[in-house]
């Protein structure tokens, strides 16, 4: 090859193809599929915390895709259904991860319903899971001699909290990241025209 | 749906005709009869002589000296980020088995220092040294000097601006939160400028050149250079993507930053410098033609096999299936080709410790591309996907491929470009076999343990918690050879500072005394 110019017109242009067939096209294909009914737009405060979520680098750890029943055992995790492309209309930016060191969390505010448990494992994992590798996150949480009017206290168990009597309470950050964990939940029913790779399905048993 | 589906059928039809008939028109016009004389662009103008420790010529023609200022700018901030880069690493790498170790602030977390990690290495390490060869290499294949110089220096000084305030800003919090492309879009447009301040002088270059004929390595630079801004710039766009398509533009993005962008800089840079080194051309020149438009093929489209079983539409993961085992070809292609070579002339092994990281590397491409194709089967795909396995696989490509190949650029640019030799060679020994055996340690580590979490995880009877567990004293190892290659790239710091600060003599044509 001689020329500067082909060289450089084709490898675009076969550029431009990958991106027709991998961004464009699945783009159009995803954008005509209607929200998921069900799913509704995240609060202020779960979109404050949902940013946490995102700047903490939680998606490094954790998936938000549970995979379907012919793949993998993630609905008998508890992980829920599988995630079908409408789940995810008011992600900004998307969250579907591709590690495990911890569990999938798309429907953990359905699997663990509570704040408090939220707020103490957030604060130290250990002192819910020892075998957690789980990172705490003490700056999201501050130590108070008393909990003054309105304070959210961590319920933590002996050892754990601060060894001179005082409480651990939340900032508004663990409040927020705690309430954007509650509000994932995607146990509603998938909608009829769903989107999914189904290439796992078993052979007459098409989804 | 049907007329979209109808539309890119149609589409591609249209594309693969212009395809055929750009195919017959080259033939026509012998744009791809490739013989071994063009095989030899890469030895100048003189005969072909090997070129290894000890027995170089510097700087005989001019062109070196111009591009030594960019160049040696580009190592110098390569190797600040790589330290950087690896001391995140190695922390990142410890706090998954001590987790509450450095827990006292947000930037201290795994998870910024994982990113800081990934970003650093990618945009500081690799793609700075990356281009640092492409600065020395390809006015040497076009056998004129560099044209525009000083723009290089700005675009350098760009990038490295754009990369900091990335990094800065990135640790204390502002993130656009995707995999490989977490910097805020505003830095990263920076880079995206400092890549037009770096591409315009090569352009210049190639446009100048006095040889008709553009070497393989030129193949792969010339488009590697044109595909990685416009890579770049539209996956930062902001504000266009959202949901399950943003991840796709994601994965397209961070998959072919691998495939077009440090792909591209490590082949090319190995097809320069095994042959040049050992004084032959290489094995068979045509069949470098399909290593090269099969990687542009093939290896775009294969990004999706990051969300197998993923909520997004089946015909596009098995697309990017289908091409990432079509890869097949264009690696068995460069392996015959690089190899080979080597294979041949095992005596330079002995007398070039550059070649021996740039063969090495080279293999190691060819053993990245094979897992990587086999690990996007949907069988495999479904044990290896979430666990630290694909961490692993991705450090045999970025690192014991891109990184260790660009080690051996490295050392034998440096005493062609300061003409002395290095005054250790027993460092660059040492260097070697730190960064080879800590990889090894780090590769079957998270291998092994990668596979028992993805088994334990497709188990129902096990817990998660043991999909966990099952995973520590693997990931202890991990952070073992971790600190093995983070040494090891202390010493290559200190070889390359060391040779820039080694008193001036007066300058030799050529030494005779070899190097070991």
């Amino acid at each position: 090859m001689n020329r500067y110019l082909p060289l450089v017109l084709i490898s675009l242009g076969i550029l431009a193809f990958a991106t027709l067939f991998l961004v464009i096209a699945p783009g159009i294909q995803i954008a005509q599929r209607a929200v998921s009914e069900g799913l509704r737009p995240y609060t202020e405060q779960e979109a404050r915390g949902r940013a946490q979520y995102v700047s903490l680098g939680c998606v490094y750890c954790h998936s938000q895709q549970p995979r379907s029943p012919d793949q993998a055992p993630d609905g008998e995790r508890g992980w829920g259904r599988p995630a079908v492309a409408g789940d995810y209309v008011f992600d900004r930016p998307h969250q579907l991860g591709t590690m495990r060191t911890g569990p999938d969390l798309l429907n953990v505010g359905a699997r663990l319903p509570s704040a408090s448990w939220q707020l103490t494992h957030l604060y130290q994992p250990r002192a819910i899971f020892p075998w957690s590798i789980m990172p705490a996150y003490p700056y999201l949480f501050e130590k108070k001699a008393k909990a003054a009017e309105g304070d959210t206290v961590v319920v933590l168990p002996n050892g754990v909290g601060p060894a001179d009597g005082g409480v651990i309470v939340a900032r508004p950050e663990a409040l927020d990241l705690a309430a954007y964990l509650l509000s994932l939940d995607r146990t509603y029913p998938v909608p009829a025209n769903s989107l999914r790779d189904d290439g796992f399905a078993r052979r007459g048993a098409s989804s | 749906m049907l007329i979209t589906m109808g539309l890119l059928l149609a589409l591609s039809f249209v594309v693969s005709l212009l395809a055929l008939t750009f195919l017959i028109w080259a033939i026509a016009t012998r744009q791809f009869a490739l013989d071994r004389a063009q095989a030899k662009t890469v030895f100048g103008k003189e005969a072909a002589e090997p070129d290894t420790d000890g027995t170089h010529l510097f700087d005989t023609t001019g062109i070196d000296r111009v591009s030594a200022r960019p160049v040696r700018l580009l190592i110098l901030g390569a190797i600040f980020w790589l330290l950087l880069a690896s001391a995140f690493g190695v922390i990142a790498s410890l706090k998954l088995h001590w987790p509450d170790w450095l827990n006292q602030a947000a930037p201290l977390t795994f998870g910024r220092m994982r990113a800081l990690h990934l970003n650093l290495v990618t945009y500081g390490w690799l793609s700075q040294i990356g281009i640092a060869c492409m600065y020395w290499i390809l006015p040497r294949i076009f056998r004129t000097q560099l044209r525009s110089p000083q723009l290089a220096v700005i675009g350098f000084w760009l990038w490295n601006i754009g990369v900091t305030l990335g990094a800065v800003t990135f640790a204390w919090g502002w993130t656009d939160g995707e995999e490989w492309l977490e910097f805020a879009w505003q830095f990263d447009m920076l880079l995206v400028l400092a890549g037009v301040f770096f591409v315009v002088p090569l352009v210049r270059t190639a446009r100048a050149r006095e040889v008709d004929h553009i070497y393989v390595t030129g193949w792969y630079f010339l488009a590697a250079m044109v595909w990685f801004p416009c890579l770049f710039f539209i996956a930062n766009f902001p504000g266009i993507h959202y949901g399950v398509e943003e991840a796709t533009v994601n994965w397209w993005f961070a998959h072919n930053v691998l495939g077009l962008w440090l792909t591209p800089l490590g082949v090319g840079t190995a097809y320069y410098f095994i042959p040049k080194i050992i004084g032959k051309p290489i094995y068979s020149y045509s069949l470098s033609l399909i290593g090269f438009w099969g990687l542009a093929l093939f290896y775009s489209q294969v990004g999706i096999h990051h969300l197998i079983g993923g909520p997004l539409p089946t015909w596009v993961v098995t697309l990017s299936i289908v091409h990432s085992m079509m890869m097949f070809i264009p690696v068995i292609a460069v392996a015959i080709n690089q190899h080979v070579t080597v294979a041949r002339n095992t005596w330079a092994l002995r007398e070039s410790l550059p070649l021996r990281f740039i063969a090495f590397g080279a293999v190691m491409y060819t053993l990245a591309s094979f897992q990587g194709s086999i690990e996007a089967l949907r069988s495999v795909n479904t044990i290896t996907h979430f666990t630290h396995y694909t961490v692993g696989h991705a450090h045999l490509g970025a690192y014991a491929f891109v990184s260790i190949v660009m080690f051996g650029a490295a050392y034998h640019i440096m005493p062609r470009m300061v003409g002395r030799e290095f005054a250790y060679p027993g460092l660059i020994r040492l260097h070697f076999w730190l960064v080879v055996l800590g990889f090894a340690i780090y590769f079957f580590a998270l291998t092994i343990g990668g596979v028992l979490q993805g088994l334990a995880m497709l188990d129902a009877t096990r817990s998660f918690a043991e999909s966990v567990m099952v995973t520590k004293p693997y990931l202890e190892a991990r952070s073992v050879g971790g600190t093995m290659m983070a040494l090891g790239h202390v010493v290559f710091a200190a070889n390359i500072i060391g040779i820039l600060r080694a008193p001036r003599r007066a300058l030799q044509p050529q030494s005779s005394v070899p190097a070991e």
